[in-house]
């Protein structure tokens, strides 16, 4: 039976950890290495390495980065941000990352998704949505700019034309719940996963054990992304597993 | 000295990383001479089976990966990479395939989410040296829209997905596929690639 995914992901800028982290014992901090081979001990299922670096000019620091992470990491690796075509996938899964997620420019031009996955294969293309309520609670509008302009897409028919044009995966965060470490969205995601049949990742509200716990027995979300509550140390991936072990939620076992 | 076979389908650092963290040092080649002298040849492979058929093509590599397969080389294929070691594919179009296992791969027209994305547990169907430091239920990872199927007696281990068995682990004499990531499997990945260490005996 496949299992739930728990899954840390590190904001990245110019090659360093931002935000939120507060990790005892590493020699450098702020190197994306260090935390995410920490994760891989730890028996994450995956990282997400999440590049928000502005200028376009530090593609060689992500370059470098994921082919340092490759060759480190025993466990997938996930790469998203400032993704602009189909050059740009090539570079990140030749740099040894696993999937990459596109955001943005999916929207602005849906036919990357189709092109990116007939040459990379269906497995490699994460969709990332950003979603707010809409102030009439009839749905869900789709958000881009780091949640500053309004698409006006539909959450859910976007995500089932994305499924349409060949992505593999979906990375749902919801705006309402980002930051406020009130658990994640379950109406949103409850609604997503109806609407597609390919995985989903919750991202956005995760502030304790009990949400992860939440969002697998609430929704039928795949994989939960977890930040800081790993970041900070308030838990380690271990400490969640065992936890959802506790629930009958099955996920991986940590060793052979 | 081991070979993982350079045919341009992605992501082939991380195998090598695996392999070198298990202290196998490996040449990543399509270079004919090396791939004639190499004790074991890894054909890793992520993209569509089309492409990795035509690139096997395009590179002249068909005829001499047949020859090592012939000569009891070992050789050991990853996701892509074991698709393409059955009979014939049907991603996009029908493809003949290299023929080392005999077998067919399909898409997963099942009723569960698709791709097979994520963790799930080995499933022995038959002794075999490649399982040697792994156990029943452990975990791997896969990540999968076709899948493989071929005869119990080259089955060697599966997974349960929904009601159905997916093929993860199969042989065919010198021959090994591996429909899940090895090198991305933790320390039962790890397991896997000392045992096909232990196998090739170097």
């Amino acid at each position: 039976m496949l299992t739930k995914r728990i899954i840390p992901c590190l904001d990245i800028k110019d090659g360093k950890v931002v935000k939120g982290v507060n990790f005892v014992g590493l020699k450098d901090v702020g190197d994306p290495i260090e935390l995410a081979k920490r994760y891989d001990i730890q028996c994450a299922d995956e990282v997400v390495f999440l590049d928000i670096t502005a200028s376009y000019e530090n593609r060689d620091i992500i370059k470098d980065l994921i082919e340092r992470a490759a060759s480190q990491l025993t466990i997938p690796l996930a790469v998203g941000g400032g993704i602009r075509s189909l050059d740009d996938f090539r570079m990140i899964l030749a740099s040894g990352a696993d999937k990459v997620s596109v955001n943005s420019a999916a929207i602005a031009n849906p036919q990357l998704i189709k092109d990116a996955s007939d040459e990379f294969g269906v497995q490699c293309v994460v969709i990332a949505i950003d979603a707010k309520k809409r102030e009439d609670q009839s749905g869900w509008d789709v958000y881009v700019k780091g949640g500053r302009e309004n698409t006006g897409l539909d959450l859910i028919e976007w995500v089932m034309q994305c499924e349409k044009l060949g992505a593999g995966e979906v990375l749902l965060t919801s705006m309402d719940a980002d930051g406020t470490k009130a658990g994640y969205d379950i109406d949103m995601l409850n609604a997503v996963c109806q609407a597609v049949d390919i995985p989903v990742i919750a991202s956005g509200g995760c502030g304790s054990i009990q949400d992860i716990i939440d969002v697998f027995e609430k929704t039928d979300v795949d994989a939960a992304l977890v930040a800081s509550l790993f970041h900070f140390n308030e838990a380690t991936v271990e400490d969640v597993r065992e936890e959802c072990r506790k629930h009958n939620i099955n996920v991986r076992r940590a060793f052979s | 000295m081991i070979v993982i076979i350079d045919y341009n389908v992605g992501n082939l650092k991380s195998v090598q990383g695996a392999f070198s963290r298990i202290g196998l040092e490996t040449v990543v080649t399509r270079d004919h001479a090396l791939i004639n002298k190499a004790q074991a040849i890894v054909l890793p492979g992520v993209g569509t089976f089309p492409v990795a058929m035509e690139n096997l093509k395009k590179y002249d590599l068909i005829d001499i990966l047949t020859q090592r397969k012939e000569a009891g080389i070992p050789i050991l294929g990853i996701c892509l990479g074991m698709q393409i070691l059955f009979d014939k594919g049907y991603e996009i179009k029908e493809t003949k395939g290299l023929g080392f296992i005999p077998g067919n791969v399909n898409y997963m027209d099942i009723d569960e989410k698709v791709p097979h994305m994520g963790w799930n547990q080995l499933h022995f169907q038959q002794d075999h040296p490649i399982l040697k430091n792994i156990h029943e239920n452990d975990d791997v990872y896969f990540v999968h829209s076709y899948m493989a199927t071929c005869p119990d007696e080259n089955l060697v281990a599966y997974s349960d997905y929904g009601d159905t068995k997916v093929t993860a682990l199969v042989q065919n004499k010198n021959v090994i596929g591996c429909q899940f990531h090895p090198e991305k499997s933790g320390t039962v990945g790890r397991g896997i690639l000392l045992a096909f260490k232990e196998m090739i005996s170097c």
